[in-house]
């Protein structure tokens, strides 16, 4: 169980971004971050990874508290996979899944045969042992992300955490890292992602955590939590959540900011008016 | 265990891309020693290769008979000690090279990132303004460098609470500015006949000055660092996926970043104020190892050690052979820079 306590984070030495969070993540349990640019997903993120501490409050790990604990003993149980990365050197994917092993190494060793086959478990789980040898550096966004992802997975921690994990990516790339995260809640492993996009809430059937301007929304079940009225004032723009009733998607929720056409569906018509 | 079926061999990789392979390790090392033996035949006294051969043998206990008493010193008191420097001097100043650019993960950092030459330079300096002997300027170079880091770490930690890389950086500049406008000022105020030319020669850096004494000083403190760096060269190499993962993946990293900025300090700081202040040999090597090897750190800082070493041998040898002494720290960057630039053109093609 991940749990924060009346947790408050910001950057140090300003008001914080977030007062008095409380709210507790189990295994086999997926939680979806949401909130505007600015609003302090990552900051959340990095606090209850250890990265930062909180300007009050405590984030517990089945009890302990996370930020007295030893890197390594953190490792094991909380993996992280971050948004941008950009390696010092030209490492090869297959050594950047192996660094997932290093809280598992003991102190003075190299990794071991067992690390290894990890490492490319990890990569055959998720389907891309072909990429071993490619350079991590040359590799598209989207073969990118499911690199960190194999290396979370080597990590071998209960509680996996993933800033906004889908972002840049196409959307084949998007099926490909929603469904690897669906399977990492369904072997029983907790899942923790920020997202700007409410329909992979629901994709993931993750809880909602929506951080608003005077605090927070959630957490509760995304296709509760997730309406049209919430939505609009968390992004400060009108957005109208839709049922889909017909073809294959039918009964599937999509969310649609109203003014990213403009005014609506009216130019559909003139347009037709006039041909 | 599940295996892509269509890459067997991948379960028979060595673990690190292209770390620990013999040929690489054979060739460097007999390379190195083929070098070291050729040393010992350069100089203005002529030596033969078999007498060279006794000698040493002599020396290790191994025949009885060592040859003219004036070759037995030529090579043991003058050449060895020289030649051992120089692999001493070129290995330490490339694994602090190569720690560092895993450290600051930036390929463009040498050893004298934090102030160290320059802190040495101004300690051996004053050294010599003030007519200490040879192992007090030593001595004096030492600490200063040690000092100069010092100074830099509690200045980043001034600019920045939390103390980030890009600060440490920045008040390693400003530190370095101060002492070499230090180096400055005590060039001015040195007798121009007695003391200046000798603080010039010794911050332009050689290698004539050793002896067996000042080779034990600099080689307990390189060595024990070396040791260190070794220990743990697995953080070192995960430290290069960044801060935040290298944390979150389990590595304790603001304490490995003072073990690491100590041990590079210690290494660079005995480097220096043995041989004076030689450039490029720091920034350069890794990047040659990283060709050759890749960016395995377990791989890159032994043959960082080992290239580093031959590397510097060989410009001494250069700097010997040329006839009259030219200072080894304008023979490194002579050869270093263009060939630096020529490394960044090959990397272009195959890294960036």
């Amino acid at each position: 169980m991940l749990e924060a306590k009346a947790l408050s984070v910001g950057h140090a030495g300003r008001p914080p971004l977030l007062e008095g969070a409380s709210f507790s993540l189990a295994r086999g349990q997926a939680m979806a971050l949401l909130g505007p640019n600015g609003s302090g997903k990552t900051t959340l993120l990095r606090c209850l990874l250890g990265l930062i501490d909180p300007q009050a409050g405590q984030v517990c790990i089945d009890t302990d508290d996370v930020h007295c604990m030893p890197p390594a003993r953190r490792a094991r149980r909380m993996a992280y996979v971050p948004q941008a990365v950009s390696p010092a050197f030209p490492f090869q994917v297959f050594d950047m899944v192996l660094m997932g092993r290093s809280a598992h190494l003991r102190f003075m060793a190299d990794p071991a045969r067992a690390d290894v086959d990890a490492a490319q478990q990890a990569l055959e789980h998720l389907g891309i042992g072909h990429l071993a040898q490619r350079r991590f550096d040359a590799l598209s966004g989207g073969e990118r992300q499911l690199t960190l992802l194999a290396r979370a997975l080597a990590q071998d921690a209960p509680f996996v955490v993933l800033d906004e994990p889908c972002a840049s990516l196409d959307l084949g790339h998007q099926v490909e890292v929603l469904s690897a995260l669906r399977a990492l809640k369904r072997e029983g492993r907790a899942v923790l992602m920020s997202t700007h996009l409410p329909e992979h809430a629901l994709a993931l059937g993750a809880d909602a955590l929506l951080i608003q301007r005077h605090g927070l929304a959630g957490p509760a079940p995304s296709e509760q939590l997730l309406q049209s009225e919430l939505l609009s004032s968390l992004y400060g723009t009108p957005i109208e959540a839709v049922a889909l009733t017909l073809g294959p998607a039918a009964g599937r929720q999509v969310f649609v900011p109203l003014q990213l056409h403009e005014q609506g569906t009216h130019r559909h018509h003139d347009a037709r008016e006039k041909t | 265990m599940p295996l892509h079926p269509a890459e067997p061999s991948s379960v028979f990789r060595v673990p690190l891309s292209g770390a620990l392979r013999l040929r690489t390790w054979g060739g460097a090392t007999c390379f190195l020693l083929a070098l070291a033996m050729g040393s010992f035949l350069i100089g203005p006294y002529p030596v033969s290769p078999p007498e060279v051969a006794r000698a040493l043998a002599f020396q290790f206990g191994l025949v009885e008979e060592g040859g003219s008493e004036m070759v037995r010193r030529v090579v043991l008191e003058v050449r060895g000690p020289r030649i051992a420097a120089a692999l001493l001097v070129g290995g330490a100043l490339a694994a602090a090279g190569a720690t560092y650019q895993n450290l600051f993960r930036n390929p463009m950092v040498s050893p004298g990132v934090l102030g160290v030459s320059a802190g040495a330079g101004f300690g051996a300096a004053l050294g010599l303004l003030m007519n200490v002997t040879g192992l007090g300027v030593q001595g004096l170079a030492f600490v200063g460098g040690l000092l100069a880091v010092a100074l830099a770490l509690a200045l980043g930690r001034a600019f920045h609470q939390g103390g980030s890389l890009l600060t440490l950086v920045v008040a390693g500049l400003v530190v370095s500015a101060f002492f070499q406008a230090l180096v400055s000022l005590s060039k001015v105020v040195a007798d121009p006949l007695n003391q200046l030319p000798g603080i010039t020669f010794w911050l332009l850096g050689g290698l004539h000055r050793i002896d067996s004494k000042a080779l034990f000083n600099a080689l307990v403190p390189i060595a024990a660092s070396g040791l260190v760096l070794w220990a743990l060269r697995w953080q070192v190499h995960a430290l290069a996926a960044g801060e935040d993962e290298a944390r979150t993946m389990g590595i304790d990293v603001s304490r490995l970043r003072v073990v690491l900025i100590a041990c590079a300090t210690l290494m660079t700081a005995a480097c220096v104020s043995i041989s004076g202040i030689v450039g490029w040999v720091g920034l350069l090597i890794p990047h040659i190892v990283r060709m050759l090897v890749g960016p395995a750190f377990a791989a890159v800082l032994p043959l960082s050690a080992l290239l580093g070493g031959g590397f510097l041998l060989a410009v001494d040898d250069l700097a010997r052979g040329a006839g009259g002494e030219i200072p080894l720290g304008i023979l490194t960057a002579l050869i270093g820079a263009p060939l630096f630039a020529l490394v960044l053109v090959r990397a272009r093609q195959a890294w960036f």
